[in-house]
């Protein structure tokens, strides 16, 4: 039977205060109480990482975590990546590459890469080719996804310099 | 016919790789697909799916579920009206009879395959509905399956429809079978042909079912409010299609029934046709509240549209200097539970490569107890042509000849007909094979490892017309805006703005593309074919050649001039000798209410011109011995693709389906049990490619421009899943010497080839 609760955490860097059922995933709660449909659903088996967020400095596909987990966390979605309207360098070369085409997956590709470079500021191309094969895209071949992240790698590193 | 427009000048916008247009919105979570968009009060509807291949349903007992808090309707194949004959275009070239979309929407009478739907719940959340659905009691009587083509073949095979009987070369037969549809293609006299050879080689391949793979989920949401009036929303390929499809199910007239397409997370043929659409329909009729109706993964894999498994026999004859003497194809498709016609597509692409005096193709379509197939990409291109490209790699063997050559030999041109009939107008497959044999990869050394090799394979596809409108609208400021009825899967806006700034002499940037819903645009058809490039673009063309007409006009005025004696050079309006400084569109804009209003163009086509295209890949492998697992070292595409617009979307296309041909070929298959039950509906266990399993796909564009287009556009994104089947397979047998003839070549089934092999030459060696 159906239980709700309320669950507070951080998104996107935000204070939120959610209204969740015990049965939600986190992906359900990002998408239908915080109305954050960035994060998409591919497979709610934790297959296609097309759900994939950043929850407590870790990567998690949040269609395996319950909603009452996310009690207290730090949550990082694709709506958090830009600064207003300056886009993330991840962002930016996605689309300069034409690193999507139907884009379901980019949302995911696009948080699990900023997870990686936020460890790793220059990965090698096996580096980056097994930090996102859990993230599946069926249009692009990749290619372009590779050469984008490693180029935004590059914008980042110069940035912080 | 080189790189340039119809009126002579080079190309300003098309070839540059401007940033899309809609794509700000995908890489920051704004673009809304179906499954994101919700109303306050709608309900959430679930699928009751048959657990059963075959079935008879002997009751349906919704009364518990009815009964449940929460629960607001549900609805059962007797709510549909009485199914009745009509024929229409399902896919890319795909025919189905409306007869059987009622019963594949919701099933009467037998459940024809596992995940068939039986009934439909709405209820006020998913969990409710979720519970409903388990509390509907169905009693099955099972029956008999059959999942394997060859054996629904058998005259004493489990039989899916009684009614059915064998269509062979237009006359129908007696008695009922699983086999709907004979198929003859015959060129002269193909015996007389193989003994005019030298080499005659006939090999059988079976090919497993496959699925597109899309990563979003079939979604819709309908409100069918109490005037009649009915809005869907979903992601769809082909919006006016679902209105029909819709329309046609329910009686009802086009004119109550609005499409609204929101953005769409792949397709590749498996969104055409209507799956929830109608049952959310049916579901807000029955409740006055929006219906939301989303698939989970397990039901897109068990109860939508996979790619036919197939069985096939191809037999080649040769001269010694390769010349092809003859050819003969048997090619037998899995339909699924529904009549299809997915062997005709066959074999109307199996030889279509190649040049011959002689050939005969019987193709056969043939019922089985699993998802009705629907179009994949190329639709039957990729098990036809797999055949033929693993026959001629081993007679390229057996001749000493370099496969591309032989190939090159052979090679259809202009004036050629395919096997069906039409003759080919301009083409680039022989530009395409010079590409490949010219090409770093082709050139650089083969890799010559253990267990390495080098092969090649061809690959073909039609591609599509259809009919296509567009409207483009020139603000008062000179930009303009264009809004088409295609659907945009992979980036279409942009080329549609792109060609709009080159007709109208603007930047891309400065034209705004848009895709509508079907009260807003003429009647345009399914996005697939590639034909959205092509035909859609063709309209987007002609509603700018009709702004250039009007514009024209109010320069005549402005000028006090005749029409007659103003030209449109692509940037500007001209006149030769008034000594005018030329006027812009962009500098009319502003000047458009002096002179009349605002001006819109409009176009609505069935353009025929279609060209035809053609691919040539390269693939280096290492297969390890022991797991059988394959590592595709370097892979190269290179295809005629016409002109491209956008050159990294038309990449990006060539990549897509690379990699998507590259899980066929090694790696993707239903598994089915004994039963006839799938046993890997996950994407943890049906295994497409990811990162780690490809390399960077190598493209090469060919520009053979397409005459048939004023830009020289030819569809792009289908051939490049047709060539991995076979290219993958020559380079798998070169690289180890076993000729599997089945796939997909998986470790479990290379290995256990591997090791067949192995003691038999233990038990005979040869040199």
């Amino acid at each position: 039977m159906s239980t709700k609760r309320v669950v507070t955490a951080t998104i996107n860097g935000t204070d939120s205060t959610l209204i969740v059922d015990d049965r939600m995933s986190l992906l359900d709660a990002l998408r239908d109480a915080a109305g954050l449909t960035g994060t998409k659903e591919g497979c709610l088996t934790g297959d296609c990482g097309a759900c994939s967020v950043i929850m407590n400095g870790r990567l998690v596909d949040s269609c395996l975590v319950m909603a009452p987990e996310a009690e207290g966390a730090i949550i990082e979605t694709v709506e958090g990546l830009a600064q207003g309207n300056d886009l993330h360098p991840l962002q930016k070369r996605f689309l300069e590459h034409a690193a999507l085409q139907c884009g379901v997956c980019t949302p995911g590709f696009l948080v699990a890469a900023k997870d990686l470079l936020d460890r790793n500021p220059e990965p090698t191309d096996d580096e980056v080719r097994y930090w996102l094969a859990g993230n599946l895209c069926r249009c692009t071949g990749y290619d372009k996804i590779l050469r984008a992240v490693h180029d935004a790698a590059a914008d980042l590193r110069s940035s912080s310099r | 016919m080189e790189k340039q427009t119809p009126g002579g000048r080079p190309y300003k916008v098309i070839g540059t790789r401007p940033i899309r247009h809609d794509g700000e919105d995908k890489v920051t979570g704004r673009a809304q697909s179906g499954a994101d968009i919700s109303f306050r009060d709608q309900l959430y509807g679930k699928v009751l799916r048959s657990p059963h291949p075959h079935a008879r349903i002997v009751s349906i007992d919704a009364s518990k579920a009815l009964a449940m808090p929460g629960v607001e309707a549900v609805i059962t194949g007797a709510e549909l009206p009485q199914p009745h004959d009509r024929m229409f275009l399902s896919g890319e070239g795909g025919v189905e009879n409306f007869r059987y979309v009622n019963d594949r929407v919701l099933a009467s009478g037998k459940a024809l395959f596992e995940g068939h739907p039986i009934a439909a719940v709405a209820a006020k959340d998913i969990w409710t509905a979720e519970e409903a659905v388990k509390a509907i009691e169905v009693t099955y009587e099972v029956l008999p399956a059959v999942t394997d083509v060859l054996k629904a073949m058998q005259p004493d095979a489990p039989l899916l429809h009684e009614e059915i009987t064998t269509e062979t070369l237009g006359e129908k037969k007696k008695e009922s079978t699983n086999v709907c549809r004979h198929t003859q293609h015959k060129r002269g006299d193909v015996d007389q042909g193989f003994s005019a050879a030298d080499v005659v080689i006939e090999r059988e391949f079976t090919t497993s079912t496959v699925h597109q793979g899309y990563i979003e989920p079939h979604n819709a949401t309908a409100l069918y409010r109490s005037d009649g009036q009915i809005t869907i929303w979903t992601s769809t390929q082909a919006p006016f299609w679902v209105r029909r499809d819709v329309a046609e199910l329910l009686e009802l007239p086009l004119s109550t029934i609005k499409v609204v397409p929101l953005e769409i997370g792949g397709g590749f043929g498996g969104k055409i046709a209507v799956y929830l659409e109608p049952l959310a329909v049916l579901l807000s009729k029955k409740t006055g509240k929006p219906v939301k109706l989303v698939m989970n993964r397990q039901e897109v894999f068990l109860a939508t549209g996979p790619a036919s498994s197939t069985a096939t026999r191809i037999k080649i004859g040769v001269k010694k200097d390769g010349t092809i003497t003859a050819a003969a194809a048997h090619l037998v498709y899995e339909a699924g539970a529904f009549p299809s016609n997915w062997a005709v597509m066959g074999s109307m692409c199996v030889l279509a490569p190649y040049k011959m005096e002689t050939l005969l193709i019987d193709a056969f379509d043939v019922l089985t107890n699993t998802p009705k197939v629907m179009a994949y990409r190329a639709p039957s291109s990729p098990q036809a042509i797999f055949g033929v490209e693993s026959v001629l790699d081993e007679i390229a063997l057996e001749l000493g000849m370099d496969p591309l050559e032989l190939r090159m030999k052979n090679a259809v041109e202009e004036g050629d007909r395919r096997a069906d009939g039409p003759k080919f107008p301009r083409i680039g497959l022989k530009e395409t094979i010079q590409a490949a044999m010219d090409s770093e990869h082709y050139k650089s050394p083969a890799p010559s490892g253990p267990n390495q090799s080098r092969a090649v394979a061809v690959g073909f596809w039609f591609n599509a017309g259809l009919q296509s409108s567009a409207t483009v609208g020139i603000n008062m400021d000179g930009t303009a805006s264009v809004v088409t009825g295609s659907v945009d899967i992979g980036g279409s806006r942009a080329s549609m703005a792109m060609m709009a700034a080159e007709a109208l002499g603007l930047k891309a940037e400065e034209v705004r593309p848009s895709v509508a819903d079907t009260d807003a645009i003429g009647h345009t058809d399914v996005t697939g074919g590639s034909r959205t490039t092509f035909a859609t673009g063709m309209a987007v063309y002609e509603a700018c050649q009709d702004v250039l007409g009007q514009l024209k006009k109010r320069v005549a005025t402005l000028w006090e001039l005749p029409e007659e004696e103003i030209e449109f050079d692509g940037s500007a309006f001209q006149h030769a000798d008034n000594g005018k400084d030329p006027m812009t569109v962009k500098e009319l804009g502003a000047k458009l209410t002096a002179t009349g209003g605002p001006v819109m163009g409009h176009s609505s086509v069935a353009p025929t011109g279609v060209g035809a295209s053609f691919g040539v890949h390269i693939a280096d492998v290492e297969v390890d011995p022991e797991t059988g697992k394959v590592t595709v070292l370097r892979y190269t595409v290179v295809q005629d693709v016409g002109q491209a617009i956008h050159p990294s979307y038309v990449e990006g296309q060539m990549q897509g389906g690379a990699v998507q041909g590259i899980g066929w070929a090694l790696n993707e298959e239903y598994v089915r049990n004994d039963e006839g039950k799938m046993m890997n509906p996950s994407f943890l266990d049906y295994r497409v490619p990811t990162m780690l399993d490809v390399p960077s796909i190598e493209t090469i564009l060919v520009e053979v421009p397409n005459p048939g287009h004023p830009y020289g556009v030819r569809g792009v994104g289908e051939t490049p899943i047709v060539p991995p089947l076979g290219t993958l397979h020559n380079a798998i047998a070169r690289a180890v010497g076993v000729r599997m003839r089945s796939l997909p070549m998986s470790p479990p089934k290379l290995s256990a080839a591997l090791q067949a092999k192995g003691l038999e030459a233990i038990a005979a060696p040869t040199p």
